[in-house]
Order: structure tokens, then C-alpha cells, then sequence
């Protein structure tokens, strides 16, 4: 799996090369358009991590350039400049996702991932891991080829912290990325400990559960 | 203007009275030496005694009374007898001699009558005055209107003026110099402002813009170390406690990006957004962390709500006005919204007294200690419901009220 970051701030390119190396991608950046232009006009990648704002370019003639060439690699743009105006455009042109910055780690992770899955680069259509099985087209899910039946947010949690099994989720990560934007003002984020309780116990018999990190968030607890 | 006109009319009529004396007595002189003159083809006039038929008499006198004689003028009263009445009269005394013999003549002419000439003087005083009321009443009503008019043109737009509406002054074309001036000023002035106005909208946007990467990478980093260094409890807790601030100031950084685009009009699109179902899905969103506060969320609605508006800025809209009643509001009860056809409104329980409604919607403006809350949420909604001439109003009668009142078609 191939994967170009291109951003021209060093610090957050380092961030997120790190995190995507440590999920086993193969990941190549750069910090310029014109080097990037070749990038995409040379080689082809799997996903495309593009800065539409770069000094000395706008990203978003790069999208426009890998349309002209036919290519199909996914794009998430991301950018400092939640503008309502830039996503839209950016979707016209043809990317998968659009990813304000800041963002977790986890949710960075999170949508390469749903972009690679949606564009069946990632092989599997179903994830297994210990004795539990997904199936993210129907959102079902077998423990022991049991079928066990999750709300919504159960499943999205489930589903956060699967992808994320390598590393810590943080309450906000994983409140903003299941309950979305508009809850980000709430006092805390305890709220979110009620799913989990019901989450944790509907995974009882499963080789993983949920694992509260004290003080930080949760992670996926594989036996 | 009394008073001038009054003081002016005893200066006119002393004048006046002067200048008829002044005239009477030359006429009478004029009489004297027309007198002379007959008295040389008529010489028996010189026997006229009786002064109220001829106007003149002759009194013969010694030459000793001739000499020391003085001509003088005086006022005196005489019985007219077509009038009945003492009329007053002007006699002008001279001695003359003639044929060697010496006399006094007396010369009458009637006289201005002093009352006669005040009543008149005061009649036509009063209708100047009137005159003259009337002529500036016209004039001020119509002249000087007509010349003001670019004065108030300006006075009543910049009455109803508002900086943050980007609405240009029209400045009303004079030829007067004043006017002239005036109007480059206050184009000078209204520049000057609209334009500090919007580079500080710009430099708040800006800024906002640019703590976004500075604030990723830090979030990011502390998020990387989490993951890549076995920690303690107690070190754990505090990245997660740097980390919940970092996420507090990302959460403000966006509030204010978002004040300063509503007010930049960056929200375009319109669409009819039913807020019926808007509520529930808004509701719904909002269900754990009421379940977490042990509190209910209900809608009582009445009436179907439509209204046209961007989509986003509704959802943030009713997110706040929900946000803000579930953060402050006490645990165990139940927050009541109702929608009409012109009316949304939100019912919580929380501090036991009213907030200060100034206050409440202004930025940062923080009525608890609650150290969680950015203390824009609110100022948020206001700025959408103001957008659209929604007016977001807060009441106190046991609970704390929010009510949207659309305005009707």
C-alpha cells in the first residue's frame, strides 16, 4: 500500500508519515507542488494525502492534473482552511474525503482506511480479527459465526477502535469521529463511557474488547 | 424679535416726528417769504388779524420789540370748529418790518397728529411684523428646506447606518461648500472605519487560520508520544489532560472561525430546512449526553416550522441553543422544546436567577465558571438568528427560555 503525503508543513508531514508508517504503509512525501506534480505524473499511488494550500501552488490543480491524466489513486484533501467553498471543489474534482486540519492521528488513519476499503484496494471484504468478523458493507457482525446485533454507535465505536487497534484512541477522537462535529462543546466527554459499557458487554464472548486508557481514552484490548 | 421691532418703532417714530417738524417748519419759512412777497402787490393783507381764516397774522409791534425779537417755533392747540376738537397746530413767530413799520407775523399750519401718527405707526408696525413672521416662516419652510435637504438626506442614512451590513452611504451631490465638506469627511470617516472593520474580520479569520496548523502538530505530536511511550497513570492523566486544553483551544479556534465567516457572508446557499425534523435529528444527536446527565430532552410542537436558510447554519444554530441548555442546565429534569409556526423555543432548569440578558450573547462573555464552555456558542447563534433576521431573545420565569421568533412572510 502506497501512500503520498503531500504537505509543505515539515513538523506535520513527520506526523503523519509516522503514523501511517506504523500501520505498515509505504509512505513517500513531499513539502512542494512542482515536486509532487511529478510525483503523481511518475509513479502511482494508492492514496494521495494533498495540502491544498502549498506555497507555491494550489493543490487543488493537482487533482485537476491526475483527472487529466486518468489516474485513480484516492485523494483526502486536508487543509487548514475549513472552507465550505475549497470542499466542495474538492469533491467536484474528484476527492475521496476532506480532512480539516487539526485532526487525531486516529481519524487520519481512519479515512485513508475508508478511502483504500471503499476502493477495494484492501483486498478482504470482510475484517476478522480473533473471533469476531465485520462486514462494513451491511454493517453486520458474527462473534464465533454468531450473529450479535449493535446499535449504531456501538458499531462505530467498534469499528473506530478496530482500525485504530495498534494504537490509543483519545476520548475526543473517538466522541468527534461517532457523534460527530456538533458535539464537540460539550462539558466532557464522559458521555461516551455508556456505549462502551453496553459495547463491552456485548463483546463478552469475543477475543477482543474495549480497554479504558485512564485518563486518555480507550484502545482495542486482542487476547 | 419683539422687542427689536418695538424699540424700532420708537426710533422710527421720533425720527419720523423730527423729519415732519423738520419739513413743516421749512414750509412755514416758505410761507414767510411768500408772505413778504405778496405783501408788495397786496399790501392790505398786512391788516389780516384773524389767524384761523388767513392761516397767518400780523401784530404790529414797537421797534425796540422788533429788535430783540427771536423766531421761534412752537406747538400749540386750536379749537377747529369742522372738526371739533383742539387740533394741534405749528405757529412760527418772526418779526418783520414793513413800509417803517414793525410787526410779528404768525404763521399756522396743522400738525401731525401724535396719536393718529402712533396708531398708524402701529398698524402698519404690526403688519410688517406679521409680514415678516410670515415671509421667514415661508422661507425656512421652503428655501432653507430645500437647501438642507442633502444635510438630512445624509443625517437619516447615517442614522439607520451599520458597519457590519457593508451597505454604501449614498452622498447627496451639493453645490455648497459646507455640504461639500461635510460629505468628503464623512466619506473619509466612513472609509476609514468599514475598513479597520474588515481587516480586523480579516485578522481574526487569519488568525484563526493560521493557529490551525501550529495546533495540529502539537495535538498530533502529544498523540504520537502517547502511543510510542509506556507512561504511568499519573503521566497519562496529564497528556490527557494537555491534550483535553489542546482540543478546548482547537474547539475555540473553530468557534471563532466560524463567528467570522457567518459575518463575512460566506454562507450563501438557502434552502427551506423544516425545523421540526431539524430538532429531532439535532435531538437525537444530543441523546447520550443527556442520558449522561440523567436529563430529557422533548419536543412539543404545535405547527409545522419551515424556514429558508443555510443548512449548516441551521443545524449549528438549534446545536448551540441545545448545547447550551444541556451543558447548563441541572441534572434530573427535562428540557421542553416548542415549535409553532413562527416561534422555536428552548426550556431548561439551571442557575435559580435571571442571567443578564446584555451579557449573555456577547463573546466570552461567561455567566458561569463552567471552564469547558468557549462562551461563544451562544454569541454563534445569535449571529445566525441575526443573519437571517431571526430574533433570538432570553427570558427567566423559573427557567431559563431561549426563543427564536422568525419573521412572517
Amino acid at each position: 500500500m502506497k501512500i503520498l503525503i503531500i504537505e509543505d508543513e515539515r513538523e506535520m508531514l513527520n506526523n503523519m508519515r509516522e503514523t501511517l508508517e506504523r500501520e505498515k504503509y509505504i509512505v513517500e512525501a513531499t513539502t512542494h507542488f512542482k515536486e509532487a506534480s511529478l510525483k503523481i505524473g511518475v509513479y502511482s499511488y494508492d492514496c494521495i494525502l494533498l495540502d491544498i494550500g502549498l506555497p507555491d501552488g494550489n493543490g487543488l490543480e493537482l487533482l485537476k492534473q491526475l483527472k487529466a491524466q486518468g489516474k485513480n489513486e484516492g485523494v483526502i484533501i486536508v487543509s487548514a482552511k475549513d472552507s465550505l467553498d475549497d470542499r466542495l471543489e474538492g469533491l467536484n474534482l474528484g476527492a475521496d474525503d476532506y480532512l480539516p486540519k487539526p485532526f487525531h492521528m486516529a481519524e487520519l488513519h481512519a479515512r485513508v482506511k475508508a478511502v483504500l476499503r471503499r476502493r477495494n484496494f484492501d483486498g478482504n471484504k470482510t475484517i476478522d480479527i480473533g473471533n469476531v468478523s465485520i462486514n462494513p458493507e451491511n454493517r453486520s457482525i458474527t462473534i464465533n459465526q454468531k450473529d450479535i446485533v449493535l446499535n449504531r454507535k456501538e458499531y462505530d465505536i467498534l469499528m473506530y477502535l478496530i482500525t485504530n487497534k495498534t494504537r490509543l484512541v483519545t476520548k475526543s477522537a473517538l466522541a468527534e469521529h461517532v457523534w460527530g462535529d456538533y458535539i464537540d462543546q460539550a462539558d466532557s466527554f464522559d458521555f461516551i463511557y455508556s456505549q462502551i459499557k453496553n459495547l463491552r458487554k456485548k463483546l463478552n464472548h469475543a477475543t477482543i474488547n474495549v480497554e479504558a486508557v485512564y485518563g486518555v481514552g480507550y484502545k482495542l484490548d486482542i487476547e | 424679535m419683539l422687542p427689536l421691532i418695538t424699540v424700532w418703532a420708537f426710533v422710527f417714530y421720533y425720527a419720523m416726528l423730527n423729519e415732519i417738524y423738520d419739513s413743516l417748519d421749512d414750509g412755514l419759512e416758505n410761507q414767510k417769504d411768500i408772505l413778504i412777497g405778496r405783501l408788495k402787490t397786496e399790501p392790505n393783507i398786512i391788516e389780516h388779524r384773524n389767524v384761523k381764516k388767513n392761516n397767518h397774522v400780523f401784530t404790529p409791534i414797537n421797534k425796540k420789540k422788533h429788535k430783540h425779537f427771536k423766531e421761534n417755533f412752537r406747538d400749540t392747540l386750536i379749537y377747529v370748529q369742522s372738526e371739533d376738537e383742539l387740533e394741534a397746530m405749528r405757529i412760527y413767530s418772526s418779526a418783520i418790518k414793513h413800509n417803517n413799520a414793525y410787526y410779528k407775523l404768525d404763521i399756522i399750519t396743522s400738525m401731525v397728529e401724535e396719536d393718529d401718527l402712533i396708531e398708524s405707526l402701529i398698524t402698519y408696525l404690526l403688519g410688517l411684523y406679521v409680514i415678516l413672521i410670515l415671509s421667514i416662516l415661508i422661507l425656512n419652510n421652503l428655501l432653507l428646506k430645500r437647501l438642507w435637504k442633502p444635510f438630512y438626506h445624509l443625517i437619516a442614512q447615517l442614522q439607520t447606518f451599520k458597519i457590519e451590513d457593508n451597505t454604501p452611504i449614498t452622498l447627496p451631490k451639493s453645490n455648497i461648500e459646507e455640504f461639500k465638506l461635510l460629505n468628503t469627511a464623512v466619506n473619509t470617516l466612513l472609509q476609514k472605519s468599514t475598513h479597520s472593520y474588515s481587516a480586523q474580520k480579516q485578522f481574526i479569520e487569519n488568525a484563526a487560520h493560521e493557529l490551525q496548523t501550529p495546533l495540529a502538530i502539537t495535538i498530533n505530536k502529544l498523540e504520537l508520544f502517547l502511543e510510542n511511550t509506556p507512561l504511568n497513570d499519573k503521566q497519562l492523566k496529564d497528556i490527557g489532560t494537555a491534550l483535553d486544553n489542546l482540543g478546548r483551544l482547537t474547539r475555540l479556534n473553530k468557534s471563532l472561525l466560524l463567528l467570522s465567516k457567518i459575518e463575512n457572508q460566506q454562507f450563501v446557499n438557502v434552502e427551506t430546512i423544516p425545523f421540526n425534523t431539524l430538532t429531532e435529528k439535532v435531538i437525537a444527536d444530543f441523546e447520550d449526553l443527556a442520558n449522561h446527565k440523567n436529563m430529557r430532552l422533548q419536543i412539543k410542537a404545535s405547527n409545522d416550522l419551515n424556514f429558508k436558510i443555510n443548512q449548516d447554519l441551521a443545524v449549528i444554530m438549534l446545536t448551540n441553543l441545545v448545547k447550551n441548555a444541556l451543558v447548563h442546565g441541572k441534572r434530573n429534569n427535562t428540557i421542553t422544546i416548542t415549535i409553532q409556526s413562527h416561534m422555536w423555543s428552548i426550556i431548561n432548569y439551571g442557575t435559580p436567577h435571571q442571567l443578564d440578558q446584555n451579557l449573555l450573547f456577547t463573546r466570552f462573555k461567561k455567566t458561569t465558571t463552567n471552564t469547558k464552555s468557549t462562551g461563544l456558542g451562544l454569541s454563534i447563534a445569535k449571529a445566525i438568528a441575526t443573519k437571517y433576521a431571526i430574533e433570538l431573545n432570553y427570558d427567566y420565569n423559573d427557567a431559563h427560555i431561549f426563543k427564536l421568533t422568525f419573521p412572517k412572510k
